[in-house]
């Protein structure tokens, strides 16, 4: 079968923030970039974030990078890597002002300066009081971003492959990585897009839990292809789970919301976060939020006639504040509970949110894998940023606006580190003839005409499965059994086959890849979630409630191959500051 | 309850046809969205195929007309429908399969209207400043979502999807000309020109009438031709 083929400088997998802040720069410096997003930039998920991104630009209270490296190492339960996080803090001023050059309408201050709030985990001098770092327009900030980044990337003629599905990347026999195939998936048709260096950006995989906030499309495609490839996932049993999904629901409230005063009820009418943190209180970091609703609710304090959820009451903020600062959120709480969160609480519970692991990389967007025992070493042409990438900025818990933070500044790292590497590397390397041989046949095999499971009954049964075997609390029992079931719906997707053999915008087959991807990233989740032994941030194992640095201040790695685990050192050094040695974390 | 869907694959039908599908009571659930019935049926009839990403009206993707209205399924509440729910593609723009269109033609006259900031002056190693008034007039522009519920809607725009920008992209031209850090003004005005790109609007305003996120194109387009006026004299 003859293949179409294109050949460019660099190919993006994914065209969220990450992927979009990657192109533009690459565009701007003239490489030749593609990008291929399995739907319109403009529907990737960034343009569900809500509340802000960080960044201490103090327009209006004192703020610093370093008081921001601090929280985000502490928000990490120090498991976040400081080489990066230095980076990424210090960074952080001049990637907001970029976006705000690049037009993006940031709510402003009386000075005319950009708006900031209050978020969680946020903290001036090295802990003290409460500092306001988040830059925000409105409520809709991602929208806002990733419609600007789209705009400039318009602008700067970055050439899209729009709803093109990307199959599995390619490579030769030495390793080095050579493009991807995709799928237009209008008319069916294969392509292989040849490039010197190839970035996924892909992002992260909520669609793992049954409640999430996340897109639909939101499936690990990219986590899943690096795992097909042989290379590692890192961290993956870190799964943030947000404390204020509207309950039983899952849409996303932002956490701009406490940030703007909002606080949390109880059943008793208690503000019950005083308890767990009685510094930082609504305003601590996502894991203790979440744990600590959780635990209200298990312990018979929930709300509501099941008592399964609690409240978040805003309507103290009036009317104008919830209208002029949060519009967004104030139109989805109407539109799907019939409520004005300016008058009634919200009811919420934690939702499956972000995924802090990934493929793991350097803080240039090199994926690094260990080589024989020894140091790790840049895997030749592959790069990966943002949710789908774990540089580690996050460690085992993401502060809230610290991911559109690393979208933007690691998308921006990989394409300069990019560039450079196309300085030296004039030519493309000689494509194998068979190299992409294994994506045809992973597209071959939903040819197969049979009876068996339906993909979207397989897909609820491992949504259910990762709720109830890798939520907010797990055990040592609880993970194995759940590691056994995702092992076994993995044979039963092998065993399965889709009725719709139409060429044509054909979404059984897409959603049956997809759930090929979800099942291995999910069997990543809940391997390494059974083998870490210790509570560390949002990984809680109620059998080993306490953090171990001694045994565990290291970074899972799980290979496909024979579900192997390893492990590798947090890089504690920072550029050039001092590090912050892991202390107990308290809010 | 039933539904009344337009079925269309270029692989298999001669030509386009209305299905029949019967939703049991026994899987509504109170509050239910008119997207989350399609994904019900989809997991039935895995043939069946729409667009759909984010579920809660922010990504755009599953505009479709609804009982004869554009609108997304996604926060389209299914209480708020008659019964039989009848769902087509959005009208005007080729239908690729089902419910999924070809959106070309609408990204084009969006791309047409140079929807990005444009301001050449050197970039300030801060924000360029705008006071909050300056910042509130880019409220009720910026949230587009690129749904293309009010183009489809359009009839100037069914006549000449080629020549007239449409709603959508006209929102976008006037959210730069608007936006107080943009300096291309006179570009812009010019870029609208002629009997068709901007002026083909007949002020019908089903635009205002559909659009999911409460913006109003028609009013854009308003202050766009009094920019205009106002140049001319």
């Amino acid at each position: 079968m003859t293949m179409e083929k294109r050949s460019f400088d660099t190919l993006i997998v994914g065209a969220g923030g990450g992927g979009l802040r990657a192109a533009l720069q690459l565009s701007q410096a003239d490489a030749r970039v593609a990008v291929v997003s399995k739907v319109f930039p403009t529907r990737s998920h960034t343009v569900a974030a809500q509340g802000g991104v960080n960044a201490a630009l103090a327009n209006v209270s004192p703020d610093n990078w370093h008081w921001h490296m601090f929280d985000t190492v502490k928000g990490s339960d120090y498991l976040g890597d400081q080489d990066a996080i230095e980076y990424m803090c210090r960074a952080a001023p001049r990637a907001v002002y970029e976006l705000e050059h690049f037009g993006v309408p940031f709510s402003r201050l009386d000075s005319g300066k950009i708006y900031q709030r209050a978020f969680g985990g946020q903290s001036r001098n090295f802990g003290g009081e409460q500092a306001v770092r988040t830059c925000a327009a409105a409520d809709r900030t991602g929208h806002a971003i990733l419609h600007s980044l789209y705009q400039q990337n318009i602008r700067a003629r970055t050439h899209f492959f729009d709803e093109y599905f990307a199959v599995d990347l390619v490579q030769n026999q030495q390793g080095y990585f050579l493009g991807a195939v995709a799928m237009d998936i209008a008319s069916g048709e294969p392509i292989l897009i040849e490039a010197k260096t190839t970035i996924l950006a892909t992002g992260g995989v909520g669609q793992l839990f049954r409640t999430n906030t996340n897109a639909l499309v939101n499936t690990g495609d990219g986590m899943a292809m690096a795992l097909r490839a042989g290379i590692p996932l890192q961290d993956m049993e870190f799964f943030q789970f947000h404390p204020t999904g509207i309950a039983g629901k899952g849409m996303l409230i932002t956490e701009g919301a406490r940030g703007e005063g909002g606080y949390l009820l109880n059943g008793d009418g208690e503000r019950f976060m005083e308890r767990y943190a009685p510094n930082a209180r609504d305003l601590a970091s996502r894991d203790v939020v979440s744990r600590a609703i959780a635990t209200e609710v298990r312990e018979g304090r929930g709300v509501g006639p099941n008592g399964d959820h609690v409240l978040l009451k805003l309507d103290h903020l009036g009317s104008d504040i919830v209208k002029k600062r949060l519009p967004g959120i104030r139109d989805m709480v109407m539109t799907f509970l019939h409520i004005d969160p300016a008058e009634t609480p919200i009811p919420v519970y934690p939702t499956a949110h972000y995924t802090m692991g990934g493929i793991p990389t350097n803080r240039h967007g090199q994926v690094v894998v260990p080589v024989q025992q020894g140091a790790e070493e840049p895997v030749p042409g592959l790069y990966a940023v943002g949710e789908c990438a774990c540089v580690s900025v996050h460690g085992a818990n993401r502060l809230g606006g610290n991911s559109l933070l690393d979208i933007l500044v690691f998308g921006r790292a990989a394409a300069n580190h990019v560039i450079r590497h196309l300085k030296e590397q004039r030519y493309h390397q000689p494509l194998p003839e068979d190299a992409s041989e294994p994506a045809m046949q992973r597209l071959a095999r939903w040819n197969r005409e049979g009876k068996g499971e339906s993909i979207a009954g397989l897909r609820i049964a491992l949504a259910k499965t990762m709720e109830e075997h890798c939520g907010v609390f797990r055990n040592q029992d609880v993970l194995r059994e759940g590691q056994e079931k995702v092992l076994a719906l993995r044979e039963r997707l092998a065993e399965a086959y889709i009725d719709d053999h139409s060429q044509v915008f054909n979404t059984a087959r897409i959603e049956a890849m997809e759930l090929e991807n979800l099942v291995d990233t999910a069997l990543a989740t809940v391997s390494s979630a059974l083998a870490r032994e210790e509570s560390r941030g949002a990984h809680s194992r109620i059998d080993f409630p306490e953090r171990d640095d001694q045994h565990w201040l290291k970074h899972s790695l799980f290979s496909l191959e024979d579900l192997k685990m390893d492990y590798k050192p947090v890089r504690i050094k920072p550029l050039t500051v001092e590090s912050f040695p892991p202390k107990k974390r308290t809010y | 309850m039933k539904f009344s869907i337009y079925r269309y694959d270029p692989d298999r039908d001669a030509k386009p046809y209305m299905q029949d599908y019967e939703l049991p009571e026994a899987q509504i659930q109170p509050g239910m969205m008119l997207l989350d019935a399609l994904l019900l049926l989809k997991a039935d009839d895995e043939t069946l195929s729409f667009r759909r990403s984010c579920q809660e009206g922010v990504c755009g993707s599953d505009g479709m007309n609804i009982n004869g209205r554009n609108g997304l399924a996604c926060v389209t509440p299914l209480a708020s429908l008659n019964k039989p729910v009848e769902i087509r593609p959005l009208p005007g723009l080729p239908v690729i399969r089902d419910l999924v269109v070809d959106m070309e033609q609408f990204y084009q006259q969006y791309r047409n209207a140079k929807p990005y900031l444009i301001n050449d002056d050197p970039c300030p190693e801060v924000e360029r400043l705008q006071t909050p008034e300056q910042r509130d007039q880019l409220d009720g522009l910026y949230e587009c979502i690129l749904c293309a519920c009010c183009s489809t809607a359009c009839p100037s725009f069914w006549w000449n999807p080629d020549k007239f920008l449409g709603p959508a992209a006209l929102l976008q031209a006037w959210r730069f000309l608007a936006d107080s850090r943009d300096q291309a003004t006179e570009e812009r005005l010019n870029n609208l020109e002629g009997p068709f790109r901007l002026f083909r609007c007949h002020t019908i305003m089903n635009c205002v009438e559909v659009c999911p996120k409460n913006l109003n194109p028609t009013r854009a387009i308003g202050r766009i031709k009094e920019l205009m006026v106002k140049r001319s004299l």
